[in-house]
């Protein structure tokens, strides 16, 4: 059902239209408004089991418990909170528990910041889990349906990252797809191997130096063929909603010169920017990734031979290349673009608007690129 | 697709023996008090058909408690010798 609504009230909807078993929230800003709403689902019965933790610890681990039992599980929530659930992270991936999580991202302290950038998702890229970053309120509460048909095919759970306030306390038009679309779109989850007291087993025991190995492996080749899953996944939802999002949108990339690269909601300034310029008649491209793990390589680099590139980040690693520069000059080599820059911008909530756009694709023109922009 | 489990009862076949240090009773000195017997975390002690205490090595964390507890000290902790 189309709707005028705050992005976070569409997608507690979408995640009630699910039919998930359990659920489990502690508040953070800027996830709050998801975990409240769902709160008001339970009050009126319209979820089953809605547990208030006394943590973002406990609220992980209470969906591996009940993702174990073969239970369709939810949370959401944001910086600190993500962090502190970070082991229990490893847990779920390493069991292989279909978890779905909403991200509302935000910056990390100190200093103390409670608005958006992606540096507590970034932190949890190696905790074994598909990450999709999305762009705005369709995109997130499609991307939520879609992140269920994904885990529960691969057993893998699914992370999906929106800009906190930026994305998640956005009022715009969305269309709320329903429980019998849903229905139909995703059929119910059916674990092979689950906690059963008929079928007693332990489930993520111990496994020596023998063992341990095969295991990692086995998760590493399995989030790497998860993007045919992830492709299909969208397919699928495309041919019941007419909708799709892709590994990522390039747009105006195709005859581009210069390339800015970019996730999340503030991206889609960039297309604003893209359009200003191409006015002038100057070949400028945007990239926005919404797959992040797997990171998309081989796709990624075919889209950009030749072109000049800018990596624009929201995060970083100090000391370090920043996260999403790192991965995209991974995936091209030096010789298919014809350059390659990193900028980083956008940290604790500071606005990338359409003039911050225009200004990386000027320096990207003079050559004079510098690492941080304000 | 590997999941990490097991089912109930694997430890039968599955012989940790995971510490270096293990209980060596000297049943001469044995005065089958069975305080090595309630002590032992891991439940490794039992007493012998002769009602002298005997350690299954196989599940011994090698902690020392019944070493310690002993009253007549019967009981040394040694290198495990490995098989």
């Amino acid at each position: 059902m189309k709707k005028i609504t705050e992005c976070s009230l569409a997608i507690a909807e979408t995640v009630k239209n699910c039919n998930p078993d359990v659920i489990a929230c502690y508040p953070i800003t800027p996830s709050t408004h998801v975990a409240e709403k769902l709160a008001d689902f339970y009050a009126n019965g319209e979820i089953r089991e809605y547990i208030t933790v006394e943590s973002e610890h406990s609220a992980m681990s209470a969906l591996v418990g009940a993702s174990a039992a073969g239970g369709r599980t939810f949370t959401t929530t944001s910086s600190q909170g993500l962090l502190l659930m970070h082991e229990v992270l490893f847990n779920a991936s390493g069991m292989r528990l279909p978890i779905v999580t909403f991200v509302a991202t935000r910056a990390v302290g100190a200093p103390l910041n409670i608005w958006g950038d992606h540096s507590d998702a970034m932190a949890q890229r190696d905790a074994g889990w598909i990450q999709i970053y999305v762009k705005n309120s369709q995109d997130a509460v499609d991307s939520i349906v879609q992140a269920y048909k994904i885990a529960e095919k691969t057993m893998i759970p699914v992370m999906v990252c929106g800009d906190g306030f930026f994305l998640t306390h956005v009022v715009e038009e969305v269309d709320i797809p329903d429980q019998a679309l849903i229905k139909k779109y995703l059929p119910p989850l059916k674990m092979e191997l689950k906690l059963d007291p008929e079928k007693p087993i332990s489930l993520g025991v111990y496994a020596m130096p023998d063992d341990y190995q095969y295991f990692r492996q086995d998760l590493d080749d399995d989030i790497l063929k998860s993007i045919d899953e992830i492709t299909k996944a969208d397919e699928e939802w495309k041919k019941v909603t007419g909708r799709s999002y892709g590994l990522f949108e390039a747009y105006q990339v195709n005859d581009a010169e210069r390339v800015v690269i970019a996730m999340g909601a503030q991206a889609s300034n960039g297309k604003e920017a893209v359009n200003h310029l191409r006015e002038k008649g100057e070949r400028v491209g945007l990239l926005i990734l919404r797959v992040f793990r797997p990171f998309p390589y081989k796709q990624i680099s075919e889209v950009l031979q030749g072109k000049e590139v800018l990596i624009f980040d929201r995060s970083i690693s100090p000391g370090a290349h920043s996260p999403l520069y790192s991965e995209i000059s991974n995936a091209v080599s030096t010789k298919s673009v014809k350059k390659l820059y990193s900028v980083i911008g956008g940290l604790g909530g500071r606005d990338n608007n359409v003039d911050i756009y225009l200004k990386l694709f000027e320096m990207m023109k003079s050559g004079k690129v510098e690492r941080w922009i304000f | 697709m590997k999941i990490p489990y097991s089912e109930p009862g694997t430890s039968k076949k599955n012989k940790t023996n995971t510490s270096s240090k293990v209980p060596d009773i000297d049943k001469a000195k044995c005065i089958s008090c069975a305080q090595c017997i309630e002590h032992c975390p891991d439940a490794c002690i039992k007493f012998d058909s002769g009602k002298k205490a005997e350690a299954d090595t196989n599940y011994c964390k090698g902690c020392g408690i019944c070493a310690e507890i002993c009253p007549a000290k019967a009981i040394k902790m040694k290198d495990r010798v490995i098989k």
